[in-house]
Protein backbone atom coordinates (compact mmCIF):
# COMPACT_ATOMS: atom_id res chain seq x y z
CA UNK A 1 0.00 0.00 0.00
CA UNK A 2 1.40 3.43 -1.14
CA UNK A 3 2.58 5.11 2.26
CA UNK A 4 0.39 8.17 1.24
CA UNK A 5 -2.77 6.21 1.10
CA UNK A 6 -2.22 5.13 4.80
CA UNK A 7 -5.42 6.04 7.11
CA UNK A 8 -4.47 6.76 10.28
CA UNK A 9 -4.83 4.36 12.93
CA UNK A 10 -4.41 4.27 16.69
CA UNK A 11 -3.67 0.93 18.79
CA UNK A 12 -6.60 -0.06 21.34
CA UNK A 13 -5.49 -2.82 23.58
CA UNK A 14 -8.75 -4.76 25.11
CA UNK A 15 -8.19 -7.33 27.66
CA UNK A 16 -10.48 -10.10 28.51
CA UNK A 17 -10.87 -12.44 32.44
CA UNK A 18 -13.49 -15.03 32.55
CA UNK A 19 -14.58 -17.48 34.64
CA UNK A 20 -14.36 -21.48 33.97
CA UNK A 21 -17.45 -23.17 35.33
CA UNK A 22 -16.25 -26.63 34.67
CA UNK A 23 -19.45 -28.30 35.35
CA UNK A 24 -19.60 -31.59 37.80
CA UNK A 25 -18.38 -34.09 35.06
CA UNK A 26 -14.90 -32.17 34.77
CA UNK A 27 -14.77 -31.31 38.30
CA UNK A 28 -14.79 -34.75 39.36
CA UNK A 29 -11.37 -35.23 37.05
CA UNK A 30 -10.04 -32.10 38.28
CA UNK A 31 -10.40 -33.25 41.67
CA UNK A 32 -8.59 -36.75 40.42
CA UNK A 33 -5.87 -34.88 38.34
CA UNK A 34 -4.95 -32.57 41.77
CA UNK A 35 -4.41 -36.06 43.34
CA UNK A 36 -2.23 -37.99 40.22
CA UNK A 37 -5.09 -39.65 39.17
CA UNK A 38 -6.55 -39.35 35.76
CA UNK A 39 -9.94 -40.63 35.31
CA UNK A 40 -12.02 -40.88 32.14
CA UNK A 41 -15.70 -41.48 31.61
CA UNK A 42 -17.51 -44.50 29.23
CA UNK A 43 -20.47 -43.80 27.29
CA UNK A 44 -23.21 -46.65 28.39
CA UNK A 45 -24.13 -46.96 24.24
CA UNK A 46 -21.57 -46.71 22.34
CA UNK A 47 -18.52 -47.80 25.16
CA UNK A 48 -16.16 -44.58 24.19
CA UNK A 49 -14.06 -43.62 26.77
CA UNK A 50 -13.72 -39.46 26.95
CA UNK A 51 -10.76 -38.09 28.98
CA UNK A 52 -11.12 -35.32 30.17
CA UNK A 53 -14.57 -36.41 30.35
CA UNK A 54 -17.48 -33.57 29.73
CA UNK A 55 -20.16 -35.63 31.07
CA UNK A 56 -21.90 -36.67 28.08
CA UNK A 57 -20.78 -38.66 24.90
CA UNK A 58 -21.27 -36.90 21.37
CA UNK A 59 -22.28 -39.62 19.34
CA UNK A 60 -25.03 -40.71 21.25
CA UNK A 61 -26.06 -37.48 23.75
CA UNK A 62 -26.18 -39.45 26.76
CA UNK A 63 -24.63 -38.66 29.99
CA UNK A 64 -21.25 -40.64 30.60
CA UNK A 65 -21.64 -42.10 34.07
CA UNK A 66 -19.68 -44.85 34.30
CA UNK A 67 -16.11 -43.26 35.44
CA UNK A 68 -12.57 -45.43 34.40
CA UNK A 69 -9.70 -45.09 35.36
CA UNK A 70 -6.88 -44.53 32.94
CA UNK A 71 -3.35 -45.13 33.06
CA UNK A 72 -0.67 -42.36 32.65
CA UNK A 73 0.63 -43.85 29.41
CA UNK A 74 -0.59 -44.50 25.80
CA UNK A 75 0.83 -43.33 22.42
CA UNK A 76 1.07 -40.91 19.79
CA UNK A 77 -1.76 -40.40 17.78
CA UNK A 78 -0.11 -37.41 15.64
CA UNK A 79 1.61 -34.57 16.23
CA UNK A 80 3.46 -31.60 14.79
CA UNK A 81 6.45 -29.65 15.56
CA UNK A 82 6.03 -26.02 16.21
CA UNK A 83 8.78 -23.77 14.64
CA UNK A 84 7.08 -20.29 15.31
CA UNK A 85 6.73 -18.29 18.07
CA UNK A 86 3.00 -17.86 19.05
CA UNK A 87 2.04 -14.98 20.31
CA UNK A 88 1.00 -15.10 24.30
CA UNK A 89 2.45 -18.96 24.56
CA UNK A 90 5.41 -19.13 26.86
CA UNK A 91 6.66 -21.98 25.40
CA UNK A 92 10.12 -21.51 23.31
CA UNK A 93 9.77 -23.39 19.59
CA UNK A 94 10.49 -25.57 18.27
CA UNK A 95 7.97 -28.00 20.38
CA UNK A 96 6.11 -30.72 19.79
CA UNK A 97 2.50 -30.50 20.23
CA UNK A 98 1.05 -34.21 20.20
CA UNK A 99 -1.98 -36.12 20.15
CA UNK A 100 -1.69 -38.21 23.27
CA UNK A 101 -4.20 -41.24 23.23
CA UNK A 102 -3.98 -42.92 26.61
CA UNK A 103 -4.50 -46.51 27.09
CA UNK A 104 -8.11 -47.48 27.34
CA UNK A 105 -9.21 -43.93 26.14
CA UNK A 106 -10.84 -43.13 22.92
CA UNK A 107 -10.19 -40.04 22.51
CA UNK A 108 -6.62 -37.70 22.53
CA UNK A 109 -5.63 -34.88 24.28
CA UNK A 110 -2.74 -32.30 23.66
CA UNK A 111 0.42 -32.81 25.50
CA UNK A 112 4.39 -31.80 25.01
CA UNK A 113 6.65 -34.48 24.11
CA UNK A 114 10.53 -34.17 25.74
CA UNK A 115 13.21 -36.61 26.69
CA UNK A 116 13.76 -37.33 22.78
CA UNK A 117 15.49 -35.85 19.19
CA UNK A 118 12.50 -33.99 17.13
CA UNK A 119 13.47 -35.79 14.39
CA UNK A 120 12.87 -39.64 16.06
CA UNK A 121 9.14 -38.88 17.45
CA UNK A 122 6.53 -41.08 15.53
CA UNK A 123 3.14 -41.56 14.78
CA UNK A 124 2.74 -44.52 17.28
CA UNK A 125 5.00 -44.26 19.64
CA UNK A 126 4.17 -45.23 22.98
CA UNK A 127 4.64 -42.70 25.57
CA UNK A 128 4.72 -41.93 29.38
CA UNK A 129 3.69 -39.12 31.66
CA UNK A 130 6.45 -37.33 33.59
CA UNK A 131 4.76 -35.59 36.18
CA UNK A 132 5.80 -32.21 38.08
CA UNK A 133 6.51 -32.82 42.17
CA UNK A 134 3.47 -33.62 43.98
CA UNK A 135 3.47 -30.25 45.77
CA UNK A 136 3.50 -28.57 42.31
CA UNK A 137 0.08 -30.30 41.32
CA UNK A 138 -3.27 -28.56 40.56
CA UNK A 139 -6.50 -29.11 38.93
CA UNK A 140 -4.76 -29.24 35.64
CA UNK A 141 -3.09 -31.09 33.02
CA UNK A 142 -0.44 -29.17 33.29
CA UNK A 143 0.42 -31.52 37.04
CA UNK A 144 2.26 -32.91 33.37
CA UNK A 145 5.35 -31.67 32.51
CA UNK A 146 5.49 -33.64 29.13
CA UNK A 147 5.27 -37.02 27.68
CA UNK A 148 8.48 -39.44 27.30
CA UNK A 149 9.29 -42.45 24.88
CA UNK A 150 8.78 -46.22 26.95
CA UNK A 151 10.95 -47.38 24.51
CA UNK A 152 8.71 -50.17 23.68
CA UNK A 153 7.59 -51.44 20.29
CA UNK A 154 5.19 -48.48 18.31
CA UNK A 155 1.58 -49.47 18.36
CA UNK A 156 -0.54 -50.09 15.01
CA UNK A 157 -2.16 -46.84 14.61
CA UNK A 158 -4.66 -48.66 12.58
CA UNK A 159 -5.52 -50.10 15.38
CA UNK A 160 -6.60 -46.95 17.47
CA UNK A 161 -9.46 -46.52 15.10
CA UNK A 162 -13.11 -46.52 17.17
CA UNK A 163 -15.37 -49.69 16.94
CA UNK A 164 -18.45 -48.91 18.32
CA UNK A 165 -19.34 -51.70 21.20
CA UNK B 1 -36.60 -25.46 -4.54
CA UNK B 2 -37.62 -22.12 -5.48
CA UNK B 3 -34.45 -21.22 -8.31
CA UNK B 4 -32.26 -18.63 -7.46
CA UNK B 5 -29.04 -17.51 -9.08
CA UNK B 6 -25.92 -15.26 -7.67
CA UNK B 7 -26.04 -12.24 -10.60
CA UNK B 8 -23.61 -9.93 -8.79
CA UNK B 9 -20.03 -10.77 -7.39
CA UNK B 10 -17.72 -7.96 -5.57
CA UNK B 11 -14.23 -8.42 -4.49
CA UNK B 12 -12.25 -6.21 -3.06
CA UNK B 13 -8.32 -6.25 -3.60
CA UNK B 14 -6.78 -8.61 -1.03
CA UNK B 15 -3.56 -7.30 0.32
CA UNK B 16 -2.21 -8.00 3.98
CA UNK B 17 -2.99 -4.29 5.20
CA UNK B 18 -5.49 -2.56 3.67
CA UNK B 19 -4.74 0.97 5.57
CA UNK B 20 -6.28 2.64 2.97
CA UNK B 21 -9.57 1.61 3.71
CA UNK B 22 -11.60 1.47 7.38
CA UNK B 23 -13.76 -1.81 7.66
CA UNK B 24 -16.95 -0.24 6.59
CA UNK B 25 -15.08 1.13 3.74
CA UNK B 26 -13.61 -2.39 3.09
CA UNK B 27 -16.55 -3.75 2.47
CA UNK B 28 -18.36 -1.17 1.07
CA UNK B 29 -15.67 -1.66 -2.02
CA UNK B 30 -16.80 -5.23 -2.02
CA UNK B 31 -21.12 -4.47 -2.32
CA UNK B 32 -20.35 -1.48 -4.99
CA UNK B 33 -18.68 -3.95 -6.63
CA UNK B 34 -21.07 -6.53 -6.91
CA UNK B 35 -24.33 -4.43 -6.95
CA UNK B 36 -23.40 -2.43 -10.13
CA UNK B 37 -22.12 -6.01 -11.86
CA UNK B 38 -25.95 -7.54 -10.87
CA UNK B 39 -27.51 -4.22 -12.56
CA UNK B 40 -29.88 -3.76 -9.34
CA UNK B 41 -29.99 -0.50 -7.06
CA UNK B 42 -30.04 -0.05 -3.47
CA UNK B 43 -33.90 0.00 -3.18
CA UNK B 44 -33.87 -3.60 -4.85
CA UNK B 45 -32.29 -5.38 -1.88
CA UNK B 46 -34.62 -7.00 0.10
CA UNK B 47 -32.77 -8.44 2.93
CA UNK B 48 -28.56 -8.22 4.06
CA UNK B 49 -27.17 -11.31 5.66
CA UNK B 50 -23.24 -10.79 6.65
CA UNK B 51 -20.83 -13.30 7.39
CA UNK B 52 -17.48 -13.06 9.66
CA UNK B 53 -15.46 -15.21 11.56
CA UNK B 54 -14.78 -15.20 15.29
CA UNK B 55 -15.08 -11.55 16.74
CA UNK B 56 -11.56 -12.46 18.89
CA UNK B 57 -10.06 -12.29 15.15
CA UNK B 58 -10.42 -8.18 15.15
CA UNK B 59 -11.09 -7.55 18.41
CA UNK B 60 -14.64 -6.27 17.05
CA UNK B 61 -17.20 -7.62 18.96
CA UNK B 62 -20.94 -7.79 17.13
CA UNK B 63 -19.60 -5.85 14.37
CA UNK B 64 -22.64 -6.55 12.04
CA UNK B 65 -24.13 -3.60 14.72
CA UNK B 66 -21.51 -1.14 13.67
CA UNK B 67 -21.73 -2.26 9.74
CA UNK B 68 -25.95 -1.90 9.61
CA UNK B 69 -25.31 1.48 7.72
CA UNK B 70 -22.44 0.36 5.50
CA UNK B 71 -24.36 -2.62 4.30
CA UNK B 72 -27.59 -1.09 3.29
CA UNK B 73 -29.51 -2.51 5.63
CA UNK B 74 -31.03 0.37 7.58
CA UNK B 75 -34.81 -1.23 7.97
CA UNK B 76 -33.99 -4.21 6.02
CA UNK B 77 -33.79 -7.66 7.84
CA UNK B 78 -30.43 -8.12 9.08
CA UNK B 79 -29.09 -11.64 9.71
CA UNK B 80 -25.33 -12.20 11.18
CA UNK B 81 -23.67 -15.75 10.73
CA UNK B 82 -20.96 -17.56 12.38
CA UNK B 83 -19.37 -20.90 11.25
CA UNK B 84 -15.72 -20.15 12.17
CA UNK B 85 -13.60 -20.52 8.67
CA UNK B 86 -16.51 -22.06 7.08
CA UNK B 87 -18.74 -18.97 7.10
CA UNK B 88 -18.31 -17.22 4.06
CA UNK B 89 -20.33 -20.44 2.93
CA UNK B 90 -22.56 -20.95 4.91
CA UNK B 91 -23.42 -17.19 5.01
CA UNK B 92 -23.38 -17.18 1.19
CA UNK B 93 -26.13 -20.44 1.51
CA UNK B 94 -28.17 -18.82 4.54
CA UNK B 95 -28.61 -15.77 1.61
CA UNK B 96 -29.82 -18.00 -0.78
CA UNK B 97 -32.47 -19.81 1.16
CA UNK B 98 -34.13 -16.06 1.67
CA UNK B 99 -34.70 -16.66 -2.23
CA UNK B 100 -35.26 -20.28 -1.91
CA UNK B 101 -37.63 -20.28 0.63
CA UNK B 102 -39.68 -17.63 -1.28
CA UNK B 103 -39.58 -14.59 1.48
CA UNK B 104 -37.36 -12.36 -0.38
CA UNK B 105 -36.64 -11.16 -4.31
CA UNK B 106 -32.86 -10.10 -3.79
CA UNK B 107 -30.16 -10.11 -0.95
CA UNK B 108 -26.97 -8.99 -0.47
CA UNK B 109 -24.49 -11.06 1.08
CA UNK B 110 -21.12 -10.02 2.32
CA UNK B 111 -18.54 -11.43 4.59
CA UNK B 112 -15.06 -9.95 5.45
CA UNK B 113 -12.47 -9.95 7.42
CA UNK B 114 -9.39 -7.31 8.45
CA UNK B 115 -6.67 -9.54 9.60
CA UNK B 116 -4.13 -6.51 10.07
CA UNK B 117 -6.45 -5.25 12.90
CA UNK B 118 -5.60 -7.41 15.32
CA UNK B 119 -3.34 -11.16 15.06
CA UNK B 120 -5.61 -14.34 14.19
CA UNK B 121 -3.32 -17.13 15.20
CA UNK B 122 -3.22 -15.04 18.60
CA UNK B 123 -6.70 -15.78 18.79
CA UNK B 124 -6.84 -18.84 17.75
CA UNK B 125 -3.93 -19.95 20.93
CA UNK B 126 -5.32 -18.77 23.96
CA UNK B 127 -4.62 -21.04 26.93
CA UNK B 128 -7.02 -23.08 27.46
CA UNK B 129 -8.78 -23.52 31.98
CA UNK B 130 -6.93 -26.62 32.61
CA UNK B 131 -4.75 -27.95 29.81
CA UNK B 132 -1.19 -26.79 28.95
CA UNK B 133 -0.83 -23.69 26.57
CA UNK B 134 0.12 -25.57 23.44
CA UNK B 135 -2.02 -24.24 20.89
CA UNK B 136 -0.29 -22.78 17.83
CA UNK B 137 -2.54 -21.56 15.55
CA UNK B 138 -4.38 -23.39 12.62
CA UNK B 139 -1.41 -24.21 11.21
CA UNK B 140 -1.03 -26.18 14.42
CA UNK B 141 -3.64 -27.36 15.25
CA UNK B 142 -4.24 -29.23 11.29
CA UNK B 143 -0.76 -29.72 11.08
CA UNK B 144 -1.50 -33.86 12.51
CA UNK B 145 -4.25 -34.31 10.50
CA UNK B 146 -1.83 -33.75 7.69
CA UNK B 147 0.55 -35.55 9.02
CA UNK B 148 -1.67 -38.75 8.99
CA UNK B 149 -2.85 -38.09 5.78
CA UNK B 150 0.55 -38.56 4.62
CA UNK B 151 1.27 -41.97 6.42
CA UNK B 152 -2.36 -43.38 5.42
CA UNK B 153 -1.67 -42.24 1.25
CA UNK B 154 2.04 -42.58 1.27
CA UNK B 155 2.36 -39.47 -0.60
CA UNK B 156 5.89 -38.29 -1.32
CA UNK B 157 6.92 -35.14 0.30
CA UNK B 158 6.51 -32.73 -2.86
CA UNK B 159 2.83 -32.73 -2.75
CA UNK B 160 2.40 -30.22 -0.64
CA UNK B 161 5.27 -27.93 -2.62
CA UNK B 162 3.27 -28.71 -5.74
CA UNK B 163 0.01 -27.59 -4.42
CA UNK B 164 1.59 -24.29 -3.10
CA UNK B 165 3.16 -23.84 -6.58
CA UNK B 166 0.06 -24.36 -8.82
CA UNK B 167 -2.32 -22.38 -6.35
CA UNK B 168 0.23 -18.91 -6.60
CA UNK B 169 0.46 -19.66 -10.36
CA UNK B 170 -3.07 -18.99 -10.56
CA UNK B 171 -2.72 -16.34 -7.83
CA UNK B 172 -0.55 -14.65 -10.44
CA UNK B 173 -3.67 -14.96 -12.85
CA UNK B 174 -5.68 -12.96 -10.47
CA UNK B 175 -4.92 -9.33 -10.12
CA UNK B 176 -7.33 -9.09 -7.04
CA UNK B 177 -4.91 -12.17 -5.39
CA UNK B 178 -2.97 -11.03 -2.40
CA UNK B 179 0.21 -13.05 -2.65
CA UNK B 180 1.64 -12.46 -6.55
CA UNK B 181 4.81 -14.48 -6.49
CA UNK B 182 6.13 -14.29 -10.32
CA UNK B 183 9.03 -16.72 -10.71
CA UNK B 184 7.09 -19.43 -7.47
CA UNK B 185 8.58 -23.04 -8.42
CA UNK B 186 9.37 -26.08 -5.84
CA UNK B 187 12.36 -25.09 -5.04
CA UNK B 188 11.77 -21.53 -3.69
CA UNK B 189 8.80 -23.61 -1.61
CA UNK B 190 10.95 -26.43 -0.33
CA UNK B 191 13.48 -23.86 0.96
CA UNK B 192 10.98 -21.55 2.95
CA UNK B 193 11.48 -21.82 6.84
CA UNK B 194 9.26 -25.27 8.21
CA UNK B 195 6.60 -23.48 10.55
CA UNK B 196 4.73 -25.98 11.66
CA UNK B 197 5.55 -29.96 10.96
CA UNK B 198 4.89 -30.86 7.95
CA UNK B 199 4.22 -27.00 6.39
CA UNK B 200 6.67 -24.73 5.02
CA UNK B 201 6.03 -21.32 5.17
CA UNK B 202 4.45 -21.03 1.61
CA UNK B 203 2.53 -24.18 2.17
CA UNK B 204 0.46 -22.01 4.46
CA UNK B 205 -1.86 -19.28 3.78
CA UNK B 206 -1.08 -15.63 4.08
CA UNK B 207 -3.17 -13.49 6.69
CA UNK B 208 -4.83 -11.31 4.40
CA UNK B 209 -7.92 -7.97 4.52
CA UNK B 210 -10.51 -8.43 2.03
CA UNK B 211 -14.51 -8.83 1.60
CA UNK B 212 -16.55 -10.61 -0.80
CA UNK B 213 -20.12 -9.89 -1.56
CA UNK B 214 -22.53 -11.74 -3.63
CA UNK B 215 -25.81 -10.37 -4.61
CA UNK B 216 -28.62 -13.67 -4.86
CA UNK B 217 -32.03 -13.29 -7.01
CA UNK B 218 -34.86 -15.35 -7.81
CA UNK B 219 -35.63 -15.91 -11.38
CA UNK B 220 -38.11 -12.71 -12.19
CA UNK B 221 -34.92 -10.74 -11.08
CA UNK B 222 -32.27 -12.80 -12.85
CA UNK B 223 -34.58 -12.79 -15.93
CA UNK B 224 -32.40 -11.56 -18.81
CA UNK B 225 -29.26 -11.09 -16.45
CA UNK B 226 -25.65 -13.03 -17.05
CA UNK B 227 -26.36 -15.72 -13.48
CA UNK B 228 -25.06 -18.94 -12.48
CA UNK B 229 -28.11 -20.98 -10.92
CA UNK B 230 -27.67 -22.68 -7.46
CA UNK B 231 -28.61 -26.53 -8.18
CA UNK B 232 -27.55 -28.01 -4.91
CA UNK B 233 -26.63 -26.69 -1.55
CA UNK B 234 -25.53 -28.07 2.08
CA UNK B 235 -24.25 -27.15 5.50
CA UNK B 236 -23.41 -29.99 7.55
CA UNK B 237 -21.23 -29.86 10.96
CA UNK B 238 -19.64 -32.68 13.08
CA UNK B 239 -18.39 -32.66 16.96
CA UNK B 240 -15.18 -31.30 18.07
CA UNK B 241 -14.24 -34.17 20.68
CA UNK B 242 -16.01 -37.10 19.74
CA UNK B 243 -14.85 -40.48 19.57
CA UNK B 244 -14.52 -42.50 16.15
CA UNK B 245 -14.66 -38.77 14.16
CA UNK B 246 -11.87 -39.18 11.55
CA UNK B 247 -10.46 -35.84 11.07
CA UNK B 248 -8.17 -36.17 8.25
CA UNK B 249 -11.38 -37.67 6.05
CA UNK B 250 -14.51 -36.02 8.14
CA UNK B 251 -17.85 -37.64 7.75
CA UNK B 252 -19.85 -34.45 7.86
CA UNK B 253 -17.67 -33.16 4.70
CA UNK B 254 -18.81 -36.68 3.05
CA UNK B 255 -22.46 -36.00 3.58
CA UNK B 256 -22.19 -32.79 2.82
CA UNK B 257 -20.64 -33.38 -0.93
CA UNK B 258 -23.37 -36.54 -1.46
CA UNK B 259 -26.06 -34.28 -0.43
CA UNK B 260 -25.05 -31.26 -2.98
CA UNK B 261 -24.10 -33.60 -5.74
CA UNK B 262 -27.64 -35.39 -5.33
CA UNK B 263 -29.45 -31.87 -5.30
CA UNK B 264 -27.54 -31.23 -8.87
CA UNK B 265 -28.27 -34.83 -10.16
CA UNK B 266 -24.57 -35.24 -10.15
CA UNK B 267 -23.21 -38.67 -10.12
CA UNK B 268 -19.70 -38.50 -11.35
CA UNK B 269 -18.54 -35.44 -9.70
CA UNK B 270 -15.16 -35.85 -11.57
CA UNK B 271 -16.46 -36.01 -14.74
CA UNK B 272 -19.63 -33.07 -14.36
CA UNK B 273 -18.07 -30.71 -12.39
CA UNK B 274 -15.72 -28.69 -14.55
CA UNK B 275 -14.10 -27.25 -12.01
CA UNK B 276 -14.18 -26.43 -8.16
CA UNK B 277 -12.98 -23.82 -5.70
CA UNK B 278 -12.08 -25.64 -2.59
CA UNK B 279 -10.89 -24.37 0.91
CA UNK B 280 -7.35 -25.13 1.06
CA UNK B 281 -5.75 -22.79 3.68
CA UNK B 282 -2.34 -25.59 3.97
CA UNK B 283 -1.24 -27.45 0.88
CA UNK B 284 -2.06 -31.21 2.02
CA UNK B 285 -5.76 -30.15 2.07
CA UNK B 286 -5.78 -30.13 -1.98
CA UNK B 287 -4.90 -34.19 -1.81
CA UNK B 288 -7.30 -34.44 1.26
CA UNK B 289 -10.23 -32.88 0.01
CA UNK B 290 -10.02 -34.42 -3.31
CA UNK B 291 -10.69 -37.81 -2.04
CA UNK B 292 -13.10 -36.35 0.85
CA UNK B 293 -15.40 -34.72 -1.66
CA UNK B 294 -15.45 -37.85 -4.05
CA UNK B 295 -13.15 -36.99 -6.94
CA UNK B 296 -10.57 -39.21 -5.99
CA UNK B 297 -10.22 -42.84 -4.67
CA UNK B 298 -9.64 -43.16 -0.73
CA UNK B 299 -5.49 -42.15 -0.65
CA UNK B 300 -5.37 -41.47 -4.30
CA UNK B 301 -5.47 -37.77 -4.11
CA UNK B 302 -2.25 -36.80 -4.42
CA UNK B 303 -1.74 -38.46 -7.08
CA UNK B 304 -4.36 -36.20 -9.32
CA UNK B 305 -2.32 -33.21 -7.72
CA UNK B 306 1.11 -35.08 -8.79
CA UNK B 307 -0.27 -35.65 -12.58
CA UNK B 308 -1.76 -32.24 -12.95
CA UNK B 309 -5.11 -33.18 -12.90
CA UNK B 310 -6.21 -30.00 -10.44
CA UNK B 311 -4.16 -27.57 -12.86
CA UNK B 312 -5.98 -24.51 -14.40
CA UNK B 313 -5.94 -27.04 -17.89
CA UNK B 314 -6.70 -30.25 -15.65
CA UNK B 315 -9.35 -32.37 -15.65
CA UNK B 316 -10.49 -30.91 -12.54
CA UNK B 317 -9.53 -27.57 -12.00
CA UNK B 318 -8.83 -26.72 -8.27
CA UNK B 319 -8.92 -22.88 -7.06
CA UNK B 320 -8.04 -21.16 -10.15
CA UNK B 321 -7.99 -18.08 -8.37
CA UNK B 322 -4.81 -18.92 -6.71
CA UNK B 323 -7.57 -19.98 -3.87
CA UNK B 324 -7.26 -19.59 0.14
CA UNK B 325 -3.51 -19.90 -0.24
CA UNK B 326 -2.98 -16.71 -2.25
CA UNK B 327 -5.40 -14.85 -0.37
CA UNK B 328 -7.12 -15.04 2.94
CA UNK B 329 -9.44 -12.68 4.94
CA UNK B 330 -11.11 -15.83 6.75
CA UNK B 331 -14.14 -14.49 7.36
CA UNK B 332 -14.60 -13.94 3.69
CA UNK B 333 -12.62 -16.94 2.20
CA UNK B 334 -15.28 -19.48 2.13
CA UNK B 335 -17.66 -16.51 0.08
CA UNK B 336 -14.77 -15.79 -2.55
CA UNK B 337 -14.95 -19.86 -3.43
CA UNK B 338 -18.56 -19.82 -3.78
CA UNK B 339 -18.19 -16.46 -5.56
CA UNK B 340 -15.19 -17.20 -7.74
CA UNK B 341 -17.35 -20.52 -8.70
CA UNK B 342 -20.19 -18.40 -10.14
CA UNK B 343 -17.82 -16.12 -11.89
CA UNK B 344 -16.55 -19.38 -13.83
CA UNK B 345 -19.80 -20.54 -14.76
CA UNK B 346 -20.50 -16.82 -15.86
CA UNK B 347 -17.65 -16.74 -18.17
CA UNK B 348 -16.39 -13.99 -15.65
CA UNK B 349 -13.40 -15.47 -14.15
CA UNK B 350 -10.80 -13.40 -16.68
CA UNK B 351 -6.99 -14.62 -16.91
CA UNK B 352 -8.28 -17.89 -14.36
CA UNK B 353 -11.59 -18.50 -16.64
CA UNK B 354 -11.60 -22.60 -17.11
CA UNK B 355 -12.63 -22.89 -20.55
CA UNK B 356 -16.51 -23.96 -21.20
CA UNK B 357 -17.14 -23.84 -17.11
CA UNK B 358 -20.86 -24.40 -16.95
CA UNK B 359 -20.71 -26.40 -13.76
CA UNK B 360 -18.91 -25.28 -10.39
CA UNK B 361 -18.71 -25.82 -7.14
CA UNK B 362 -17.63 -23.74 -4.18
CA UNK B 363 -16.51 -24.87 -0.94
CA UNK B 364 -15.67 -23.95 2.81
CA UNK B 365 -15.07 -25.43 5.91
CA UNK B 366 -14.13 -23.85 9.10
CA UNK B 367 -13.88 -24.98 12.93
CA UNK B 368 -11.81 -27.97 13.85
CA UNK B 369 -12.55 -29.53 10.57
CA UNK B 370 -15.95 -29.57 11.51
CA UNK B 371 -18.24 -27.40 9.54
CA UNK B 372 -18.74 -27.86 6.11
CA UNK B 373 -20.54 -25.40 3.14
CA UNK B 374 -20.63 -26.60 0.04
CA UNK B 375 -22.74 -25.27 -3.36
CA UNK B 376 -22.90 -26.33 -6.79
CA UNK B 377 -23.83 -23.94 -8.99
CA UNK B 378 -24.42 -23.65 -13.30
CA UNK B 379 -24.94 -21.62 -16.36
CA UNK B 380 -27.99 -23.39 -17.08
CA UNK B 381 -31.04 -22.55 -15.03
Amino acid sequence: MDKAQEKDYFESLISLEYNFTAGSATTRFLEAIAKGNIVGQKCPKCGAVYVPPRGSCPRDGVPTLEEIQLPDYGCIESFTVVHIPIPGNPIEPPFVSAMIRLDGANISFLHLIQEIALEDIRIGMRVKAVWKPETEWTTSLENIKWFKPTGEVDINPESLKFISS
Amino acid sequence: MIPAAVIGIGQTKYDSKRRDVSMPGLIREAIDKAIIQAGVEWQDIDAVVLGKAPDMFEGVMMPELFLADAIGAYNKPLLRVHTAGSVGGSTAIMAATHITSGQYKCVLTVSFEKQSESNATWALSPKYPYTPHINAGAGGYFAPYMREYIRRSKAPEHIGWQVAVKDRRNANLNPLAHLQIPNIDLEMVKNTPMLWEPLRYLESCPSSDGACALVIASKEVAKGKNAAWIKGMSIRSEGTLSAGRDEVNPLAGQMCAKDIYSQAGITNPLKEIDCAEIYVPFSWYEPMWLENLGFAELNQGWKFTDSGKTELSGEIPFNMSGGVLSSNPIGASGMIRFGEAALQVMGLAGEHQVDNANVAMGHAYGGAAQFFAMWIVSSHQ
